[in-house]
């Protein structure tokens, strides 16, 4: 008897279950149907991954809903070439295997193009499918080198190395910063901070800039910067370059305060998220300046209408990634009208010309540059830095 | 000379907080002989604790220690008697090395699911700026020096407290040899149990000076001084309550002089070597016992 119970229990968990596996199966589906917008006759399909659940999730969920801006006010617009899109998005969870998975899935569903995947690792195997099927591929946020490394990849966002070169540019351009003793402080145990550090030494001493003291730390032992700080401190640097993330940065500032060192402190996108830290004593940030490509408070139109959208659909304000994303839907619009692509062309010959129309193209009117961008063949993107300064607890565009 | 004796002080002001960190560690091994390597992580539960009382519930810095240290004493002596208590004698001391290890990790992540992975930032409970030297070029921080005063009180309360009372004559005996101190009617899983209390009670007042003084405070904190204090206490030798200060204070001062004169990037292997030579050249410690193998 006790066995006929516990079998029956059994039976009904594996029919929940079940049930419980098509609810989630068919929730994304649903979601993409209702998104992809009135398809009467031929549409582009495009398609997007990144991780919308797990630890990454607030990147992945962000670049979901700014390419659903993107494409709805395009579909609304009477979409490219007068062919309307349909767009659907599947969840990587922030993991190559699930990513591949994905991309297969998007394929079966008839993708002509992916714009992703959003985090790195996952980007680099699904570019090993995308070269394989010549599928064009745009990753919106994808900073690791090898990203791109296929003809058939682009990216959106600035890479790692660029950023530091990127930052390199703008202290040498900026009056008042040029003429500093720099120090930097730098986490030798991440690519994202080594690849900064290395391409800003290479630029800094390219360009003269009189960089002073350089030392690292590890994540394991990024609790104490007294010692690197002093070190900064006695050779007499004035801006401290701080290509790390926000965390560390966090305490940075409140010991250089405790020892009574106040330089210039610049940081790059890692830094973004300083003023979330909990508890954190926001007027310690006051002044730091950051190198980001978009700032939420810029005060441009486009930027202040793709905010107030944003909100009124998520309710927080975009992340740079969601910029990121909504430039990329713009730039395949911009590339697919200069090249006259039609979706009843094969996935193939579409490649080619995006391939082809990517280094052509200046894609003006953007979120994550001041000016335009421009893309070199090796699939890595033109573009100026905006730099952001501290102010009143505040991101705001600095001069 | 002015610029030496900078990194010097920065090097006591590490140390000491390792050196804090190492009396729970040392205090816990030479009595119950078992390395508790969730040690850093009762730390990081301490600094919750205190982070609560004093930034949301707006409770007073001591009173928040206070608090803290109860329930550090409590989880100290809840993760004794469920985890290690049952390994005790039955099984190999491996096994009870490996749960303090599992212990550690269920905590981290009990905390992850509470508190979250963002960083909270900790206000300090030492509200004193503490003293400039020489012009106000050599500054010695608030923080380093109450917590060497601490870490001293702490040696010295104790030392008396194992030397004069009658509990701590047991945990003596206990140390020495269990079977007899139960032969002479002491109740040995009462005096293990102590001794958790009062080196969990000590994660409390070491995660407030480790918190004040490297305001950062997630889930992780407690792991990696727990693991240098760990080394600190080798190096002092373990056992030994005296060794775990010298130890303590030594390795940071090493550490410090390490990351100016020699690399930042070579700093810690250069910590971990320490452990290395000491183990094979003076198994015992600077302070350690010499135990005599009886054949």
């Amino acid at each position: 008897m006790k066995k006929r119970v516990l079998s029956a229990m059994l039976a009904a968990s594996m029919a929940v279950s079940v049930l419980a596996g098509c609810a989630t199966g068919t929730a994304p589906a649903a979601q993409g149907e209702a998104a992809s917008g009135s398809s009467g006759g031929e549409a582009f399909k495009i398609g997007g991954i990144g991780p919308t659940t797990g630890a990454a999730a607030i990147y992945g969920s962000d670049v979901r809903d700014a390419m659903q801006i993107a494409v709805d006010e395009i579909n609304a617009d009477g979409g490219i070439n007068g062919y309307q899109i349909e767009y659907k998005f599947e969840d990587d969870e922030h993991n190559a295997e699930k990513a591949v998975n994905a991309y297969n899935t998007l394929k079966d569903w008839g993708m002509q193009m992916l714009i992703g995947t959003v985090t790195s690792a996952p980007c680099i195997a699904v570019s090993e499918k995308t070269k394989e099927d010549n599928m064009f591929q745009l990753t919106p946020s994808g900073t690791a080198v090898n990203c791109v490394q296929y003809d058939n990849a682009f990216r959106l966002c600035f890479s790692d190395p660029n950023q530091g070169s990127a930052s390199a540019d703008y202290i040498a351009g900026n009056d008042s910063l040029k003429g500093s003793k720099i120090a930097i402080i730098y986490d030798s145990s991440i690519e994202y901070s080594t690849g900064i550090h290395d391409s800003f030494v290479a630029r800094a001493s390219e360009l003269s800039l009189d960089v002073v003291s350089d030392t690292s730390f590890t994540t394991d032992s990024n609790t104490d910067f007294t010692v690197q700080l002093q070190s900064s401190k006695d050779a007499g640097a004035d801006l401290l370059f701080l290509p790390i993330y926000y965390q560390e940065a966090s305490l940075i500032l409140q010991q250089a305060d405790s020892m009574g060192y106040a330089p210039v402190f610049f940081g790059v996108d890692g830094m973004d998220g300083i003023l979330g830290v909990e508890n954190f004593d926001t007027s310690l940030a006051e002044g730091v300046y950051l190198l980001t490509p978009f700032s939420a408070t810029a005060q441009d139109e486009l930027t202040v209408n793709f905010v107030k959208k944003f909100k009124e659909m998520t309710g927080h304000i975009p992340n740079q990634f969601g910029a990121d994303a909504y430039d990329a839907v713009y730039a395949v619009k911009a590339v697919c009208e200069a090249q006259n692509v039609a979706p009843s062309q094969s996935v193939s010959d579409i490649c080619e010309a995006m391939k082809k129309g990517m280094t052509e193209i200046e894609l003006g009117n953007v979120l994550t540059s001041p000016t335009s961008i421009t893309w070199t063949a090796e699939g890595e993107p033109n573009k100026d830095p905006r730099a952001v300064i501290i102010k009143n607890s505040e991101y705001v565009l600095a001069e | 000379m002015l610029n030496f004796l900078t990194y010097f002080v920065n090097g006591i002001s590490l140390g000491s907080i390792y050196a804090i960190i190492a009396l729970g560690y040392t205090m816990v091994y030479g009595i119950a002989k078992m390395l508790n390597f969730a040690h850093g992580d009762v730390i990081m539960i301490g600094s919750y604790i205190i982070y609560t009382s004093m930034v949301t519930w707006g409770l007073d810095p001591l009173l928040s220690i206070v608090i803290a240290a109860a329930g550090c004493t409590v989880l100290g002596i809840v993760t004794e008697k469920v985890a290690y208590k049952p390994l005790r004698g039955a099984a190999s001391s491996l096994a009870v090395l490996i749960t303090a290890i599992g212990v550690s990790y269920l905590l981290q992540n009990l905390a992850l699911l509470i508190f979250t992975a963002n960083p909270k930032s900790f206000s300090s409970v030492v509200s004193w700026d503490g003293i400039s030297l020489a012009g106000g070029e050599l500054k010695i921080q608030g923080v380093t020096i109450i917590t060497i005063i601490t870490s001293l009180i702490v040696l010295l309360a104790l030392q008396t407290f194992i030397k004069k009372t009658k509990q701590g004559q047991a945990m003596v005996a206990v140390s020495e040899d269990k079977g007899a101190a139960a032969l002479m009617g002491i109740n040995v899983n009462k005096t293990i149990s102590l001794t958790f209390a009062i080196g969990s009670g000590l994660a409390a007042i070491a995660g407030a000076l480790l918190c004040s003084a490297y305001p950062n405070l997630t889930p992780y904190t407690g792991a990696m001084p727990g693991i240098k204090a760990f080394v600190a206490a080798v190096l002092g030798g373990i056992g030994s309550i005296p060794g775990a200060m010298i130890g303590g204070l030594l390795l940071g001062i090493i550490e410090s002089l390490s990351k100016r004169y020699i690399s930042t990037q070579l700093s810690d292997a250069i910590v971990f070597s320490i452990l290395i030579i000491v183990l094979l050249v003076r198994p015992t410690g600077l302070l350690g016992k010499k135990v005599q193998e009886k054949v």
